[in-house]
């Protein structure tokens, strides 16, 4: 069998043995989480994702947030993720929103179709300008990839210092879901004589708000 | 120097379009990885590197263990991995399961490893529709051609030669505009992914507590293949595990930097699986293809061993002043630069292409810009010995050994060099320029042409170092 005989090959050159434990010479985790008040926290988060072409608002309340997405969306068809958050903020209910989609085929012809996506997000992070979606019953994958547009509702809270505050609040992201992904900024591509383009497969527009 | 590499290296040379590209788009990466480095941005970066080479030396040198770790959770969450020894093996598995499920339809994310093992000519040998979906890919497979860099696959096209390739594979109008391009290939293969049975990924990382494995890219390209179709299948290199999730907090703040200067590339997905109940979309099957293709062949030697812990950033071809000037496709197999040179010759045999170790000056800026800290001059100088052992033992090139032993005999008995010397002097003509080019043309036979072809020698001194030192004493 391939597997046993790979296994062994490196076996033997490692001189290890089979069900041989690791020795413990593993470096130490290295995560060290800065302090950073809430204010900068937003000014770093805002400063990167705009350097990278995202917009970033921000909404004293979720009546604000509902008014600032109404006023994104308006004139543009859209989709609501089932996020309990969008809920809340009275986004899902808003004109024109469709929302509620538990199917995998509808959900992808939609999201084909629309032309803004409408998420919350679990986290974000502030030196990056990035955010965190891990894949849910409430988030599909697909509302932040395919439609031209990706608003984010992500409350103030959520909002960690960057990667080593991510990895400390969650060690071990497959125990939640099948999929994590960090977005940081619009999709992009400089495959052609390395001219920056915003919008290759995903969205290239990213707007994220800030509620709280 | 074998042939082929010494003519495509002339070849780039002398082509000045491609030289000013090459120039600068790696010119371009290089500043962006040093300001995205820099003390004032990423204080700790020397830290971060020792860390990660840490981490690499220890999951290399128990590679077995992470391995069965990594396969045992991605088992438990009804994943399948594979284990594959060549490129035959991979497509056997990829056609079979195709086959399976009835696919003719692939998409594919842009992977290396997918690239060094032929995938896509093969699953289209055997009929299936198999298509490229990062840009710079995509504009390749349409014309036929292998990645030029690592990160920047198509940096030798131009907009003009892209607007020629759509014309002519697509019937697209001619189009040079660059955004228009983009919208344009993006058009055509956003209606693959929606249509495509199987998806095909690459891995930056697997992820041995997580059963994961994590892909970096900023187009949506890899998220996409990874997303729509009902089948995802991942094919990542044996040397690809990281013990932790936590450990990417150390990788995930270099990769990106040292690559294109990004903080972090526009999409991370860091993927454990098929969907779970409850999840609404992505895909229904998952498998990861660990591949050997030669990779076991690092693992005895100490030294060489660190040429696995490569996580692909391709820092080294942009700092690299060969690489910028002769280019990827001098360059046999499909990794170029530093740590090209240092990778081809042991996946393939020291033999198969003896003058990658020596296409290298041994300045030491690849190892400087290294985010895992690879000391590739190291590596190089031990393959150098290899060619050489077996060009002893294949007794090749015997007039160079022995003409390097004449030398070391001559410099280990001084009276006999300084007499040498004297006859050198003698025989040179005095004054400026080349000793050679005015040398005697008796002198100037085959053997001695060809070492000279590339290098000189001052004329000789009227009075020689040993002969100065003596009236000083």
């Amino acid at each position: 069998m391939t597997r046993d005989h790979i296994l062994h090959r490196i076996r033997t050159a490692l001189g290890r043995s089979a069900g041989q434990a690791a020795p413990a010479d593993l470096p130490p985790v290295r995560l060290l989480v800065p302090e950073v008040d809430r204010e900068a926290r937003i000014l770093s988060f805002t400063a990167r994702l705009e350097a990278l072409g995202g917009t970033v608002q921000r909404a004293a309340t979720t009546q604000e947030a509902c008014a600032l997405v109404a006023a994104a969306i308006e004139g543009k068809s859209a989709l609501a993720s089932n996020a309990p958050f969008l809920a809340e903020c009275g986004i899902a209910a808003l004109a024109g929103v469709e929302t509620g989609i538990t199917d995998r085929q509808r959900l992808q012809e939609r999201c084909a179709a629309i032309k803004v996506g409408i998420t919350s997000a679990d986290y974000a992070l502030a030196d990056t300008g990035s955010l965190v979606m891990l894949s849910t019953a409430h988030e599909a994958r697909l509302v932040s990839l395919l439609p031209p547009e990706h608003i984010a509702v992500v409350p103030v809270e959520r909002l960690l210092t960057g990667l080593d505050e991510l990895f400390t609040v969650l060690p071990r992201p497959a125990e939640q879901t099948s999929s994590m992904v960090l977005i940081t900024g619009p999709s992009r591509t400089a495959d052609i004589e390395q001219i920056l383009v915003r919008g290759a497969h995903g969205p290239g527009q990213v707007l994220a708000i800030l509620v709280g | 120097m074998s042939v082929e590499f010494d003519q495509k290296a002339h070849e780039t040379l002398a082509d000045a379009n491609l030289q000013l590209a090459i120039y600068t788009s790696t010119g371009r990466l290089k500043r962006g990885r040093v300001a995205s480095v820099a003390s004032d941005v990423l204080p700790d970066y020397q830290e971060l590197r020792t860390q990660a080479n840490a981490i690499k030396k220890h999951a290399i040198d128990n590679l077995d263990y992470y391995l069965e770790e990594f396969e045992r959770n991605v088992t438990a969450r009804g994943g399948k991995v594979v284990y594959c020894k060549d490129a035959t093996a991979v497509a056997d598995f990829v056609l079979g399961l195709a086959k399976e499920r009835g696919a003719g339809l692939i998409v594919k994310s842009k992977s290396m490893t997918t690239e060094e093992v032929d995938l896509n000519e093969r699953l289209e040998h055997h009929g299936l529709e198999s298509v490229e979906t990062d840009l710079g890919e995509y504009i390749l497979q349409l014309n036929h051609e292998k990645p030029y860099h690592i990160v920047l696959p198509a940096l030798h096209k131009t907009r003009y030669d892209v607007a020629e390739i759509f014309t002519r594979r697509l019937n697209a109008p001619h189009e040079t505009v660059i955004e228009k391009q983009t919208a344009l290939a993006c058009g055509v293969l956003r209606d693959k992914f929606l249509k495509a049975d199987i998806g095909i990924s690459g891995a930056n990382f697997l992820v041995a507590d997580s059963g994961a494995i994590v892909i970096i890219e900023n187009e949506g390209n890899a998220r996409l293949t990874t997303t729509a179709p009902r089948v995802h299948i991942v094919l990542a290199g044996i040397e690809k595990v990281i013990p932790r999730a936590r450990d990417l907090a150390t990788f995930l703040k270099l990769l990106a930097r040292s690559a294109t200067g990004q903080f972090l590339s526009a999409y991370t997905s860091f993927l454990s699986g098929a969907r779970r109940p409850g999840e609404i979309d992505g895909p229904d099957e998952f498998y990861v293809v660990l591949l050997d293709n030669g990779r076991t062949r690092l693992l005895p030697d100490r030294e060489k061993r660190q040429t696995l812990y490569c996580i692909r950033c391709g820092a080294c071809l942009n700092a690299c002043p060969v690489y910028r000037k002769i280019g990827g496709y001098s360059f046999p197999g499909v990794y170029s630069g530093p740590i090209g040179a240092i990778l081809t010759p042991q996946f393939l045999g020291v033999t198969h292409e003896p003058a990658l170790p020596f296409a290298s000056s041994l300045c030491g800026a690849c190892a400087e810009v290294c985010p895992v800290k690879i000391d590739i001059p190291k590596v190089l100088l031990e393959l150098r010995s290899e060619v050489q052992k077996a060009e002893t033992r294949d007794n090749r090139n015997r007039l160079e050994r022995l003409s390097f032993r004449a030398f070391a005999w001559l410099m280990t008995h001084p009276r006999l060099y300084e007499m040498a010397g004297r006859i050198a002097a003698w025989m040179a003509p005095a004054g400026e320029g080349k000793w050679i080019s005015s040398a005697p043309p008796w002198m100037n036979l085959p053997p001695v042409r060809a070492w000279l072809s590339q290098r000189d020698l001052p004329p000789p001194p009227a009075k020689s170092f040993r002969e100065q030192w003596r009236q000083r004493r």
